[in-house]
């Protein structure tokens, strides 16, 4: 198996490198990809759509119907994740510490959660004392990633970013809370529940917003028809549909990231993990 | 030797993009740990990343974001000063792709951990025969 | 301005974020959304196929923007008639598999609509779509959730099966990729007209070559094309009923259609036969595909893993076909993703019925089966006509057609295989009949009376009246080939 992969692979790369024979030079501004639709993007888009990151126009616009299917594919992962680890038979061990003397009870074969006073804590089965500097670091930090990932978000249009950046870095604080505190910490503060239809909700806004343009009189998509439905210039409907569509994949990539990220580490379970 | 040299060093890009596809594919071939081979499958995405990002690059351009003046004062955008965006876009998909299929593979991989205690290929092909 | 090309593909997708939602707020809810979603969208296919059989192609363009700059639908006769099949088995698998879908996946039936959906939104956006780069990311939407339903299958195997299936999709789908980046390095375009258009002026380039190449390998992966097909017979066979009825007969078919669509649409006739030259080294791959194909099925002892090889033999037939380079070869594809389809559906409907009453259909445990479902084993006994090739039903004339084409180029090893295969198939199925037939309980041959009492067990009504109405429309569409051939295939070729 391994040679047979060797040489599988060996061809692969000769085949590859022969077909890159006859690139033209790296880099050059003639060459027939970066002379045919990318001039039109570069020199056009801001006329047609008032929106200066081209990447952005290029994404949510022009290519608008291929960014509805990424969005669908995130969707579909995070779907899957669920359908496959999700368990939802609890675990009937449980773990509880004695806050002023560290004494761990394990209590074997309890069906719910024990309602305990205030010096004893629930823990995980790998008990790590919380770190007080980690957690302290983390609580000032995650409010400030998150507005940043709004940032990033909202003002894709204008700079780098967009909303499966910004979504993704939203994820992430989520996933700070989870490991600086625990898994319990996340689950608690936002529920599975909500997750799931915050990521089916972030996909229809993006095919809720394509979708009216078609009563509007326009192609599937065509934000241009939206003009009647929303304030401000005419001229920069495109735009705002864009960020529409923008919002709608950040709430969806942050949902599915969570997702992601809970069902894995706790093995579907939703109780401890990382 | 000497003629394949400039060639090189005239695309090192692509060399090395074809390199890094080589490591990923020999890896999910021929490498008998199953994350192992989730790796080897990111690393192969990866590698078509690159290329594609080679192909939008363009010499003396700099990043697609048009520098609007006040007012709607528009200057005159020249094609010549900015990279390629399409390139750039089309993987920003294959990213989400790659990442979608990457938690897919591993949450399998959990699945496959909990029935069998093992991530080994040669492992899991014996205990399936056993069965 | 009417917008049926594009309801096609949304309002499934629609559909399936609703399920999602109704998976969280009230389950039941989930079943009746993706049953009006496929629904409408099968309606807008008939509307777009009868459309584009009184008026030719249709173009439909995303957000507004020409052609080059933005995505387009294009839909030709080829597209619509595809679309058709593939709305319309989705449909009626979903009204078939409401009993069998609670069954299988209990708790999780409303998130398993959704996966469902989503997978139909991708094999309709594949088929729809005119943009190389968009037919990627269908084609990874279709495979995601393809990997997910085969993992929710048997408990045991599954998860290996549907990991095995991800390094090789991956694969697939990434040669596919570089493929469509030396494409578009080439021409700068990723719209399928425009680049064939601009290839025209770049038949010799090395480029080319390579993006076709890989373009091929990746789709014969996602195929299962012989050598490549490890992955199939595991992944459909390990996967639950419901997903297994939809999946093989629509996506390897669809990913002929893929093959199909770049031979002639973008790299051109007179690329692929007159310039390279590889009809006859795929013509004899695909020989050896049939052949591998049939004599594996004689191997297996199971009834699902019988019928995957068989798959893999059938793919052979129409990759053949396509690279044949005449035109009744294509004719013979074409006809043979039509009829391949629905007779695979109407196999695996009957084999659908058999696992619900049944769990385990290893074929020893087939005895008796006549006597006690009798509408279900009818058809079956349909669709293993078909499948052989017997006159009436559609398995027929695409043999036909593609026999007359291996004629007409002198591939008569094609020919022979193709007739081997058949007798190879006839004599699977047959063994198959004998076991259902007799019933070689020893317990009834004691009695010695001569009529062992047998008690009818059949599967639900709703699976019964879908299979029967599959199994009949072999033989309609046997009857009605050579309208098909002449409104659809004919015209589309030319």
């Amino acid at each position: 198996m391994k040679f047979l992969g060797f040489i599988v692979v060996c061809l692969t790369g000769a085949l590859l490198l022969y077909g890159t024979g006859q690139f033209p030079a790296w880099g050059d501004p003639g060459s027939p990809a970066s002379t045919h639709l990318s001039n039109y993007y570069i020199e056009k888009t801001v006329e047609q759509t008032q929106v200066p990151n081209i990447v952005t126009a290029v994404l949510a616009d022009y290519r608008g119907f291929d960014t509805m299917f990424e969005t669908s594919v995130i969707f579909c992962a995070g779907l899957t994740c669920f359908l496959l680890l999700r368990d939802f038979t609890e675990k009937k061990e449980r773990f509880y510490r004695h806050r002023p003397t560290g004494v761990i009870l394990h209590v074997k074969d309890s069906e719910k959660v024990l309602k305990v006073g205030k010096e004893f804590e629930h823990i995980d089965k790998d008990f790590v004392p919380s770190d007080l500097i980690i957690k302290t670091v983390c609580r000032i930090l995650i409010p400030f990633i998150q507005i940043y990932a709004l940032y990033v978000v909202a003002h894709g249009d204008f700079s780098p970013g967009g909303g499966f950046q910004g979504g993704v870095i939203f994820g992430s604080s989520l996933i700070l809370l989870a490991i600086s505190y625990d898994l319990k910490t996340l689950v608690e503060r936002i529920k599975e529940k909500v997750l799931g239809i915050f990521a089916a909700v972030g996909v229809l806004i993006y095919v809720g917003i394509a979708t009216i343009c078609m009563p509007m009189g326009g192609n599937f998509l065509n934000y241009g028809m939206l003009a009647p439905l929303l304030p401000g210039d005419p001229r920069h409907v495109r735009a705002l549909g864009m960020l529409g569509v923008e919002i709608g994949v950040g709430l969806a990539v942050m949902a599915v990231m969570a997702i992601i990220y809970i069902n894995i580490v706790s093995e579907g379970r939703h109780d401890e993990g990382l | 030797m000497t003629d394949l040299l400039p060639l090189i060093v005239a695309k090192y890009n692509y060399w090395l993009y074809v390199i890094l596809m080589m490591i990923g594919l020999y890896a999910m071939i021929a490498k008998n740990n199953l994350i192992k081979k989730v790796v080897g499958m990111n690393i192969f995405q990866t590698a078509i990343i690159l290329f594609y990002l080679s192909i939008g690059y363009k010499k003396d351009a700099t990043l697609p974001i048009v520098e609007v003046g006040h007012e709607g004062q528009e200057a005159v955008v020249r094609a010549l000063d900015y990279i390629n965006p399409l390139p750039h876009v089309l993987m920003l998909t294959a990213i989400v792709v790659s990442v979608a299929t990457f938690g897919v593979a591993m949450a399998l991989a959990v699945r496959i951990y909990q029935r069998y205690q093992t991530l080994e290929e040669d492992e899991l092909r014996m205990r399936l025969s056993e069965e | 301005m009417d917008n049926y090309p594009v309801l096609i593909v949304v309002t499934p997708l629609l559909a399936a974020l609703f399920a999602g939602l109704a998976a969280w707020i009230e389950e039941r809810l989930s079943y009746p959304i993706a049953l009006i979603g496929l629904a409408i969208s099968t309606f807008s296919a008939f509307k777009v196929l009868m459309r584009v059989i009184a008026s030719g192609t249709i173009q439909y363009r995303m957000a507004g923007w020409a052609p080059p700059i933005g995505i387009e639908y294009r839909i030709d006769l080829l597209n619509a008639m595809v679309l058709m099949l593939v709305s319309s088995v989705a449909f009626l698998n979903l009204i078939a598999s409401y009993k069998s879908v609670e069954q299988e996946t209990n708790d999780r039936a409303a998130s398993f609509y959704t996966v469902y959906l989503l997978f139909v939104v991708g094999l309709l956006g594949v088929t729809a779509t005119g943009d190389l780069f968009n037919l990627y990311v269908l084609i990874e939407i279709t495979s995601l959730t393809s990997y997910a339903m085969v993992a929710l299958g048997d408990r045991d195997r599954a998860p290996l099966a549907s990991l095995n299936y991800i390094f090789i999709g991956v694969i697939g789908a990434s040669f596919y990729l570089l493929g469509v980046g030396y494409l578009y390095m080439q021409t700068g375009s990723l719209n399928m007209a425009d680049v064939s258009r601009i290839l025209q002026s770049h038949q010799g380039s090395s480029i080319v070559l390579t993006a076709f190449i890989l373009c091929m390998i990746g789709l014969w992966i996602k195929m299962a094309f012989f050598p490549l097909h490890v992955w199939l017979p595991n992944a459909y066979s390990y996967s639950p009923v419901a997903f297994s009825r939809v999946v093989a007969p629509l996506m390897t078919k669809v990913m002929i259609y893929i093959m199909i669509r770049l031979m002639i649409t973008v790299f051109g006739y007179d690329y692929i036969f007159k310039t390279l030259h590889l009809s006859s080294a795929v013509v004899w791959l695909a020989t050896i595909a049939i052949l591998a194909g049939a004599i594996m099925a004689l191997a297996q002892k199971n009834l699902k893993k019988m019928l995957t090889y068989i798959i893999i033999c059938e793919i052979g037939y129409m990759v053949g076909g396509a690279w044949m380079g005449n035109q009744l070869g294509m004719t013979g594809a074409i006809l043979h993703i039509l009829n391949d389809a629905l007779m695979t559906f109407a196999m695996f409907l009957a084999v659908g019925n058999i696992v619900y009453k049944i769990k385990d259909v290893d074929l020893s445990n087939l005895t008796g089966l006549f006597g006690k479902m009798p509408w279900t084993m009818a058809g079956l006994v349909l669709a293993a006509f078909s499948i052989i090739g017997v006159p009436p039903t559609c398995g027929f004339f695409s043999k036909w057609y593609l026999i007359l084409a291996a004629f007409e180029k002198g591939a008569y090893q094609f020919a022979a295989a193709l007739i081997i295969s058949s007798l190879i198939c006839a004599v699977l199925f047959f063994r198959v009949f004998e076991i259902c037939f007799f019933n070689t309980d020893s317990k009834d041959h004691e009695h010695g009376n001569g009529h062992p009492q047998i008690k009818i067990e059949e599967a639900p009504v709703s699976m019964l009246i879908i299979s029967g109405l599959v199994s009949l429309s072999l033989i309609v569409v046997g009857l009605f080939s050579g309208t098909i051939v002449n409104t659809i295939i004919l015209p589309f070729l030319k």
